[in-house]
């Protein structure tokens, strides 16, 4: 038991890797068909993302949203829902969390100069309380409507969490253009920021905010609640057959809309990270792929809540060695578009693999060897 | 433009834009609707045509500028080019989606990474110059108004489109090959036992399918709104996943939706043209709020949707 248990454990491993491995030669040989030596961006991106203290910090502060962005993949995937709408969650998180924090902070969406002068004063605990519940009710339901129009009206997940990504962004465009819009903000539109007293601060000698912290919290209370509860366990059987699950009379709908209020609460509360501690006001910046880029960490980390953290700090790291690309290299910022979607192709072809490798078998000790079958046949 | 028309603007902009805007709803979602008849789902399609339209206007500009083609070929080079790489992304999804255990619509969603991720690479040196453009049929010459006269240029493109539309479902309803089509994507068990191959009809139906996207792409890119940009797809390619649905898997209907759909997107900008500014944001996300829409009222948990390939979505086969 023990045994099998291990070689599992080992199977999923290894695959990742090696398949992590095939899409960095396949990457070297498209860096290599567009004129670059492969070697000199692997080193590039590896000095870049992991080399020093403080680049590292720079892939810590990029891992911190994905992995809240993750888990609104990963989570309904246990319930066999596909949603990949964290983009549009996020967007929706943050101007929950800046709608909170302005009206906690001047007590209205657009303060006028006294009230800019004159803040209410609460503690900025308080305030960021409220940007955080406001982040994660905005990102919830968000997602909760998908799941419910999913498990009422039998609407494609997919497609209509897509859908809302382009929404939630026009509806962003149109409030940072339009009833949000601070008139100082002239060449990029913007609400009013919150004061610096109240957003979110960095840890102790450094640059990293303390957003890294709620995202592996959050990561693991997941972990808990799916593998761990009672909930988890009624979601994990309703995601492995649904009809199973009716008969037993788990309630399904319901249990597919609070997994999506979840998903989306998750990457509500990175969208409240980016306005509390990166941004400190909403705008067009909001839109910077980690939702997508959370699609990709949920599926490398095969849905696990844990390795969410791994692999955000991983594809986090990839992020960050963008930037050094374009500038040393003179790559375009697509390079890292390239190398995600090479990563997700490999990855999803290795699916087909689980299971094919004799390596990661229970070795069978009861059936009966093929030496000694011959030997008790009669010879014809 | 539409000043000296006053509001006769509004409907004029809205039927302008449906003349052009649905040419690439057209060719995606007929692209879309002959991959589900084979039983599979192509989300990709958005990362094909983002990279149909910077092929071909990278080739319609390389062909003028640096190969010496005169303007008049270069962007019907450009055109199939287009569908050439449509075909490649579609065959790296065919082959992928028919693995064992390997779900088409993540697959689908690594191709829109992958696709687009392509195209901005590949893209980038296009963004500023300006490539040439297909010619364009003149429909508005018995008027003398000028917003008319520009109104009706429409693209030989979107002629072709309106003609792909019939044609497939000629194809669909009367041939033996779209037998063998209907087959594999309603009843994969039955195409077996009548002796077809159904890994290699899925694989010709996406990647004919595909090539459709990619010619779509090039709609956008040479004809309207003529650019390359890397927002220049926004979902359309998505969008055509909904499209088929609310056509019923039927080419003819898939023509009405896209133009349906291209007239959804025109609403924004014919606003802005007289000049209502308020909430032109909340007007450019009419056509993905109509898709929701669509789909919310054609869905039921009840019954599967008329038309439906009946393998649509299973891992079978």
């Amino acid at each position: 038991m023990l045994s099998s248990n291990w070689r599992r454990v080992a199977e999923a491993v290894v695959i990742p890797i090696a398949a992590i491995l095939f899409a960095l030669i396949l990457f070297g040989i498209f860096c290599a068909a567009c004129g670059q030596n492969p070697f000199a961006v692997y080193g590039l991106i590896i000095r870049s993302a992991f080399g020093s203290w403080r680049s590292f910090q720079g892939t810590l502060l990029r891992a911190a949203p994905l992995m809240l962005t993750a888990l609104c993949t990963a989570l309904p995937a246990r319930l066999g829902l596909m949603i990949i709408g964290n983009e549009g969650a996020l967007v929706m998180g943050g101007l929950g969390a800046i709608i909170m924090g302005l009206l906690f902070s001047y007590g209205s969406l657009l303060p006028s100069p006294e009230q800019v002068e004159k803040t209410l004063g609460l503690a900025p605990v308080i305030v960021q309380l409220a940007m955080a519940v406001g982040g994660i009710v905005f990102g919830g339901l968000w997602i909760a409507a998908v799941g419910a129009l999913r498990h009422y009206r039998a609407v494609n997940e997919t497609i209509s969490s897509l859908l809302m990504n382009y929404i939630a962004i026009a509806l962003l465009n149109h409030l940072v253009e339009g009833p949000m819009k601070d008139p100082a903000s002239l060449n990029k539109p913007s609400t009013f920021p919150i004061p610096d007293a109240v957003s979110i601060g960095n840890l102790p000698t450094t640059r990293i905010h303390y957003g890294l912290l709620y995202g592996i919290i959050a990561c693991i209370i997941a972990y808990v609640l799916i593998q761990r509860t009672t909930f988890g366990f009624a979601a994990r059987t309703a995601g492995g057959n649904v009809k199973a699950a009716r008969v037993a009379g788990l309630p399904v709908g319901k249990l597919a809309v609070i997994i999506c209020f979840l998903a989306g609460s998750c990457a509500g509360l990175a969208g409240m990270v980016e306005v509390a501690a990166v941004q400190k006001q909403a705008n067009t910046s909001l839109i910077a792929g980690y939702g997508y880029t959370g699609i990709l960490v949920a599926f490398v980390a095969r849905y696990n809540p844990v390795a969410c953290t791994i692999v955000a700090v991983l594809l986090g790291g990839i992020l960050n060695a963008g930037g050094a690309l374009q500038r040393s290299l003179s790559m375009p910022d697509a390079t890292v578009g390239v190398f995600q979607g090479l990563v997700f192709l490999v990855i999803l072809y290795s699916e087909s693999l689980y299971g094919r490798f004799k390596i990661f078998k229970e070795p069978e000790f009861n059936s009966p060897s093929p030496a000694s079958a011959s030997s008790t046949a009669t010879p014809a | 433009m539409a000043a000296a028309l006053g509001w006769w603007g509004v409907p004029l902009g809205i039927l302008a834009g449906t003349l052009r805007g649905s040419a690439p709803f057209l060719f995606v979602s007929l692209g879309e609707c002959l991959t589900e008849k084979s039983g599979k789902i192509n989300l990709g399609l958005e990362g094909t045509l983002l990279t149909g339209a910077m092929s071909a206007y990278a080739i319609s500009y390389l062909g003028a500028e640096k190969w010496g083609l005169s303007p008049a070929l270069s962007p019907w080079l450009g055109v199939i080019i287009a569908g050439i790489a449509g075909m490649v992304l579609g065959f790296i999804h065919a082959w992928l989606s028919q693995q064992p255990k390997v779900n088409d619509v993540a697959v689908g969603i690594a191709m829109i990474i992958f696709g687009s991720g392509i195209a901005f690479f590949l893209g980038k040196p296009f963004i500023q110059p300006k490539a040439p453009q297909l010619p364009t049929i003149d429909l508005g010459f018995w008027t003398s108004i000028p917003q008319v006269q520009s109104a009706l240029k429409i693209s030989p493109l979107f002629i072709l489109g309106l003609l792909i539309a019939p044609l497939m479902a000629w194809f669909f309803k009367s041939t033996r090959w779209g037998l063998f089509v209907r087959a594999v994507g309603d009843s994969p068990d039955a195409a077996l036992a009548m002796g077809i191959s159904i890994k290699r009809v899925r694989m010709l139906c996406i990647v004919a399918g595909s090539f459709l996207a990619g010619i779509g792409g090039a709609c956008l890119s040479l004809y309207y709104p003529g650019i390359w940009s890397e927002s220049i797809s926004s979902g359309q390619g998505l969008m055509a996943v909904a499209l088929v649905i609310f056509a019923r898997w039927n080419p003819i209907n898939c023509l009405y939706a896209s133009l349906f759909f291209g007239g959804a997107q025109a609403i924004g900008p014919a606003l802005q043209a007289v000049g209502i500014e308020q909430g032109r944001y909340l007007f450019n996300a009419a056509p993905y709020v109509l898709t929701l829409v669509i789909m919310i009222i054609t869905c039921s948990p009840k019954k599967t949707i008329g038309g439906a390939p009946g393998a649509l979505g299973t891992i079978s086969g």
